[in-house]
């Protein structure tokens, strides 16, 4: 041991981050990499199968949207959008649920080592954007089918899902920090994910709606992406439903979210092992 | 040492020595570990009310919970290349106190300090996951227990060569048998080879080898000069192995020192009797016994008293004590065990009365326990441990473990095992038919 290491070094007990970012970076890398491999390597068709549930999904909702409710003729290249839309909102759903009950999960590693807390909804909300990065390149290859052509707003894709991932994570810290403590979070979450994809424009492009459900559906603050998306992607000419107060608003209250995130999970980090 | 009356002789007291040596080198060196007044409450709530629902409908009711003082203000230092032992019955708040060691919960009040690399090893195989290789797992293990991703991954083949399982890398860890699961679980602990150890009842898991492998990785590491700390239940352990050992009882710091005697006010803890209160003035560190030892022995056929017994020959054993108190139906109890604390075998002896006699020792008598006992035993260093017990048929029982000699077996006929056995075993070729 050299001179160095014998400095005392105060210990502050568990928190969001503890052990240094080194560690953390290969904790959330190994962890993630895990999670991936246990899905997909443990199944016949392995990868086929994330693939799978998007289009399956995607299948049933252009079949309703075009022959039951007849939504596809209004709006053009109906099709590739919605299919981008369950991309990117399958993205969120998917890793906010993982997330609910992933620190529950970890318990043998929360409770028996010295593990940043931080890491368990990060490892989640990774494993989900792997998924997530593989079916936006096969939503590309359908836009490109379906006859879109590439333009440069499609560069700016990546502020879109910088935008996306921070807000999931943010979520994903907030579910994963209080189940422990209220499990109703599970339950409550299951139900208001499903109203959240109602109340995004996953289905419907913002400007097919108005009064105060449009107002509200304009406030979620995954509204913006999915419009942006829209335009920057598949229809340039797209009506943005109204001005810029649509992107600043939900942009604020997304920040908001983080803040929340951050002072929810460093409150309940040092106490999660207890808790479980 | 806490043997004072016991014989010892050259062969032993060489032993004695190099263990003094040891300990006037760790009052020199530096501390590694500093805890000072730590207090630890857990809220555990009268009633659950876990449920978002519960606290919408009793807004107002406010919830009530019962405070439990894991620990109250705890304070201690070990120094580097410290074995230390924590010992305390279950629930007494040890393992709470390596758990806030360990960055796993945190204190109310006070502060650890800690120097150099710490693994914590609370359980074997934490974060083991099935459905991988134990490659795969051996670094998220390494990675969990400290070492960097480089780090885990240059350890790997040691980490299999230890457990003995590199033809079994890439196959998946449900199709692993138990046993080679804690084999490459220990491994990894073993190679983890951090500044700091901490470990929590590692010993309970696995069989006798298993056991004897944990007591030799243990021996290493301390005569590498490695700083461990070991919570554990097992006082053979604690007597051969710590350097120090603290006694916690109830959230409190009973006893800081000799691991003996940290082992046996932990026997009185758990046993009773002479309680915590008879720790009268003047008490301190003169351990209060119910008998002192006078004098231990081994003797030959002649009647000379010997250290070392010839392999085969029979052991003449020779204890006097005299009780402290009044003793009501003594048992004496004899155990043999090996340097590293494993028993071997033992025998009781009460005293022999003839009938209607009460059967008490009154304080200041003395009683000798003496006899010819049959020598099985290999080469080999063993030590005798007494153990005197009061009132066997009521529950007020007093266990005093009293380590009252060490002696040396020699001969030439090695085994396996501790001890040989007649064995009318021949071998021979079957005749061909």
């Amino acid at each position: 041991m050299s001179d160095g290491a014998l400095r005392l070094r105060e210990v502050r007990g568990p928190s969001a981050l503890g052990g240094g970012w080194r560690r953390s970076l290969e904790l959330l890398y190994l962890m993630a990499s895990t999670e991936f491999k246990r899905t997909y390597f443990g199944t016949v068709l392995g990868y086929v199968w994330s693939l799978c549930r998007p289009l399956l999904l995607f299948a049933v909702l252009l079949a309703v949207f075009t022959h039951v409710v007849r939504l596809g003729r209004l709006v053009p290249h109906y099709p590739v959008l919605l299919l981008l839309n369950i991309v990117l909102f399958g993205f969120f759903q998917e890793a906010t649920a993982t997330a609910v009950g992933s620190v529950v999960n970890q318990e043998a590693v929360v409770r028996k080592t010295q593990f940043p807390r931080l890491v368990i909804p990060l490892a989640v909300v990774l494993t989900s954007a792997f998924n997530l990065g593989l079916n936006v390149l096969v939503a590309f290859a359908f836009i490109l089918g379906f006859g879109v052509s590439p333009m440069w707003t499609w560069l700016l894709l990546p502020v879109l899902l910088a935008w996306l991932l921070i807000l999931t994570t943010a979520v994903a810290m907030i579910l994963s920090s209080l189940y422990p403590r209220f499990r109703d979070v599970g339950i409550i979450w299951a139900v208001g994910s499903t109203a959240l994809f109602y109340a995004t424009p996953v289905l419907y492009p913002l400007q097919r709606i108005s009064g105060t459900i449009g107002r509200i559906v304009a406030l979620n603050p995954l509204t913006p992406v999915f419009e942006l998306a829209r335009r920057w992607i598949i229809q340039p000419d797209a009506p943005l439903a109204a001005s810029t107060v649509d992107v600043v608003v939900p942009a604020a209250i997304s920040v908001a979210i983080c803040g929340l995130a951050v002072w929810i999970f460093t409150r309940e980090a040092p106490r999660i092992a207890e808790e479980l | 040492m806490s043997m004072p009356n016991a014989p010892v002789g050259g062969e032993v007291a060489g032993g004695l020595d190099a263990r003094t040596v040891r300990h006037a080198r760790l009052l020199r060196a530096p501390p590694v570990i500093e805890v000072h007044d730590l207090e630890k409450t857990f809220r555990i709530p009268d009633q659950r009310l876990s449920s978002l629902k519960e606290r919408a409908t009793h807004p107002l009711a406010r919830r009530t919970y019962r405070e439990l003082h894991a620990l109250r203000g705890i304070s201690f230092d070990v120094r580097l290349g410290e074995f230390f032992g924590i010992v305390g019955r279950n629930g007494s708040g040890k393992s709470t106190l390596l758990k806030i060691m360990a960055s796993i919960y945190r204190a109310d009040g006070g502060r650890v300090r800690m120097a150099g690399r710490l693994a914590p090893f609370i359980e074997l195989g934490v974060g083991f996951n099935p459905e991988l290789t134990s490659r795969e797992n051996v670094v998220m293990n390494g990675v969990l227990m400290g070492l960097s991703r480089q780090e885990a991954r240059r350890r790997l083949d040691a980490v299999l060569a230890f457990a003995e399982l590199e033809e079994f890398t890439d196959l998946k860890l449900k199709n692993y048998s138990s046993g080679m699961m804690v084999r490459l679980a220990f491994a990894v602990m073993v190679e983890a080879d951090a500044d700091v150890m901490l470990i929590d009842e590692v010993l309970a898991v696995g069989d006798a080898a298993f056991a004897q492998k944990c007591v030799d990785v243990f021996r290493a590491r301390r005569d590498a000069g490695r700083t461990v700390v070991l919570v554990t239940h097992d006082m053979a352990t604690v007597q051969s192995f710590c350097d120090r050992a603290m006694l916690i009882h109830d959230g409190e710091l009973r006893y800081i020192g000799d691991p003996e005697e940290a082992a046996l006010r932990y026997y009185r803890l758990n046993f009773g009797g002479e309680g915590e209160d008879s720790d009268g003035p003047g008490a301190g560190d003169v351990p209060d016994v119910n008998v002192r030892v006078i004098d231990a022995w081994l003797e030959n056929e002649r009647g000379e008293r010997i250290e070392n017994v010839e392999q085969g020959r029979p052991i003449e054993l020779q204890v006097i004590v005299e009780a402290r108190h009044d003793l009501v139906s003594p048992v004496f109890g004899f155990h043999f065990l090996t340097a590293d604390g494993f028993q071997v075998f033992g025998f009781n002896r009460t005293i022999a009365r003839a009938a209607g006699e009460t059967d008490v020792v009154r304080a200041g008598q003395r009683v000798r326990v003496a006899g010819t006992i049959e020598n099985p035993l290999l080469p080999g260093r063993y030590y005798v441990r007494a153990i005197v017990s009061r009132n066997r048929s009521g529950g007020d029982l007093a266990l005093q473990p009293l380590r009252i000699l060490e002696f040396v077996v020699y001969g030439t006929q090695r085994g396996a095992g501790t001890v040989s056995v007649n064995a009318s075993v021949d071998a021979s070729v079957e005749p061909e038919l």
